[in-house]
């Protein structure tokens, strides 16, 4: 019997761990070195309205245990990512899970309209939180009455659950979090990349031609255990944890914070077989903390002992 | 096929001023086709967190043996030099394509001009055009005269000039400086961006493949930190990535 397959809204997964978007492209690199359907799911690379070539380079640029990026979201546009892209993955049995954007309400209910119809698109991950576009993106991820308003408008159109990604670049994440399961959120996903700098110390300039970039790897993982510890007791949608996570004892400390499935970044960058590597190991880890099943993980850090635990498949 | 593998170091040792030479035992080397890809070392667990990307300079399918030749400059290529005989490293690859050598037949000439650490790639290059019989000429750029390597090795397998900026070896100058004056049929190079681009200005009229660095991410196309632009693309957002569509570009393919 699995002791890792988990039932979210819209989701049955094989298991909780799934590539993080703008970290496994639309899966083809990655399809070269393993079998994309051992995966619980894809989220695949934000996708907007018309195609877009993103920021200049530097794109990225290290710090102790973390990366800086600035993208900007590139991406072949609503078109070709429906029409090419998602076909292509279908020949897998993963579900997907498409990561929506845009720069207005507009774009961002197009995108959900059509790509929410594609048959292996299983969930949206709605981006109001990313930190390297100019417009949208994160402008609606820091007001809780504008998130709260897109995650509505896109509820309407979607014909698949929605889950909203939540920047942790705001005062007060619960707050962020409560207005978008207001507006009728599935799920949250969380956390995106944290606002960082670096500078060059030869022309004392921003290493990123974009100046910032969002944070993510290693030294963001206490920073999103925290959050998801606070916004799992807040709401009562299901999360979807991420920021950090490179092997199984993240996962598990992942879902004792919360989360009822992860997602890997980063780290896909570092090892590329890091998400079977920790599928594989998650069952004896399992064993050795004493769990029957995965979900028996989730919220331990602040549930009453013996209370029972969700969404479990 | 890109394989992850644990290799041997089999050398290590400083070839210039803050220039390293490591050989490693390697299965992957078997999966290389062509010289001018790289490989990704994984040099600590966290920190630094990203793999380097480093070109091959020469391998030995037989041998199973892989040199590099890498600047310690950073953090990740401080820890690979304090690496030493008989540990084992990380390593990804072969990746990206590099120089294609059936451009060129037997009997013609190849220049192959370096600058700096753009010079590694270029020798397992000049190896084998040599063994197929065409003409090498090398045309190798430095600082200054601790930076200067691999002159010898160059020379056995043709004409070899080399230049330094501050004129204390060799000649004084920039690589175009020397190039000026030599026939050739083809040319290959590798090194800073603004050698590059003052090389694809002047020689657009030649056969000319180029050599890109870029900051990496991935390494093998996923995560788009390493995209470059195409010329003349009205639609704007077109683009190749350095790791996997390169490091290796005909003229005229992407924007420098």
């Amino acid at each position: 019997m699995s002791k890792l397959n988990i039932e979210l809204p819209g989701l049955k997964l094989k298991n909780p761990i799934m590539p993080a978007s703008g970290c496994f492209g639309f899966g083809r690199e990655y399809s070269q070195f393993y079998d994309l359907s051992l995966l619980g799911a894809i989220m695949i690379k934000a996708t907007t309205v018309e195609p877009r070539f993103g920021n200049p380079t530097p794109r990225v640029a290290e710090t102790a245990a973390g990366m800086l990026n600035a993208i900007g979201l590139q991406n072949p546009g609503l078109e070709k990512v429906v029409g090419e892209e998602l076909p292509w993955l279908s020949q897998y049995d993963v579900p997907i899970i498409a990561n929506v954007a845009g720069s207005v309400e507009e774009d961002y209910v197009a995108v959900a309209r059509e790509i929410s119809k594609v048959p292996n698109v299983h969930a949206l991950e709605l981006n109001i939180s990313c930190p390297n576009v100019k417009h949208g993106g994160i402008t609606f991820g820091t007001i809780p009455e504008v998130a709260k308003q897109l995650t509505w408008k896109v509820k309407e159109v979607s014909d698949v659950p929605v889950y909203v990604k939540l920047s942790p670049n705001v005062t007060n994440i619960v707050e962020m979090a409560k207005a978008v399961e207001d507006g009728g959120a599935d799920g949250l996903t969380m956390i995106n990349t944290l606002v960082g700098m670096r500078l060059d110390m030869k022309t004392g300039k921003p290493i990123l031609a974009n100046r910032t970039g969002g944070l993510s790897g290693p030294a963001v993982k206490p920073v999103a255990i925290r959050m998801i510890y606070e916004v799992s007791q807040a709401v009562s949608i299901p999360i979807i944890g991420m920021g950090g996570i490179s092997s199984a004892e993240d996962v598990i400390e992942f879902f004792y914070a919360g989360a009822s499935a992860v997602a890997v970044g980063t780290a896909n960058f570092v090892d590329p077989f890091v998400c079977p590597d920790i599928i594989e190991k998650l069952p004896a880890l399992l064993d050795r903390l004493g769990f029957e099943h995965i979900s028996e993980c989730q919220g331990r850090s602040w549930k009453e002992h013996g209370q029972r635990t969700y969404h479990r498949a | 096929m890109i394989q992850k593998e644990l290799c041997r170091i089999i050398g290590q040792r400083e070839i210039a001023a803050d220039i390293y030479e490591l050989t490693i035992k390697a299965n992957l080397v078997k999966e290389i086709s062509e010289p001018g890809q790289f490989v990704h070392i994984r040099v600590a667990k966290h920190d630094p967190l990203l793999r380097r990307p480093i070109s091959i300079s020469s391998y030995d399918k037989e041998a199973r043996q892989l040199k590099m030749i890498y600047r310690k400059e950073g953090k990740g290529t401080t820890l690979l030099a304090e690496m030493v005989e008989g540990m084992e490293v990380d390593i990804l690859g072969p990746l990206g394509n590099g120089f294609p050598i059936e451009e060129v037949s037997a009997g013609e000439t190849a220049l192959l001009v370096g600058g700096g650490i753009g010079v590694p790639p270029l020798y397992e290059l000049s190896k084998q055009l040599k063994a197929k019989g065409v003409k090498v000429i090398h045309v190798l750029g430095f600082q200054t005269k601790s930076a200067v390597f691999y002159e010898q090795e160059f020379l056995q397998n043709g004409e070899t000039f080399v230049t330094t900026v501050d004129g204390s070896y060799g000649f004084k100058g920039f690589v175009t400086d020397i190039m000026k004056d030599l026939q050739f049929d083809i040319l290959y190079t590798c090194g800073p961006t603004p050698m590059l681009r003052a090389i694809e200005q002047k020689y657009s009229n030649k056969k000319l493949f180029l050599s890109l660095e870029e900051r990496m991410g991935c390494g093998v196309g996923a995560c788009f930190a390493c995209v470059c632009k195409r010329p003349n693309d009205l639609s704007g957002v077109s683009y190749k990535k350095v790791c996997s569509d390169g490091p290796v570009f005909r003229a005229g393919e992407v924007f420098i």
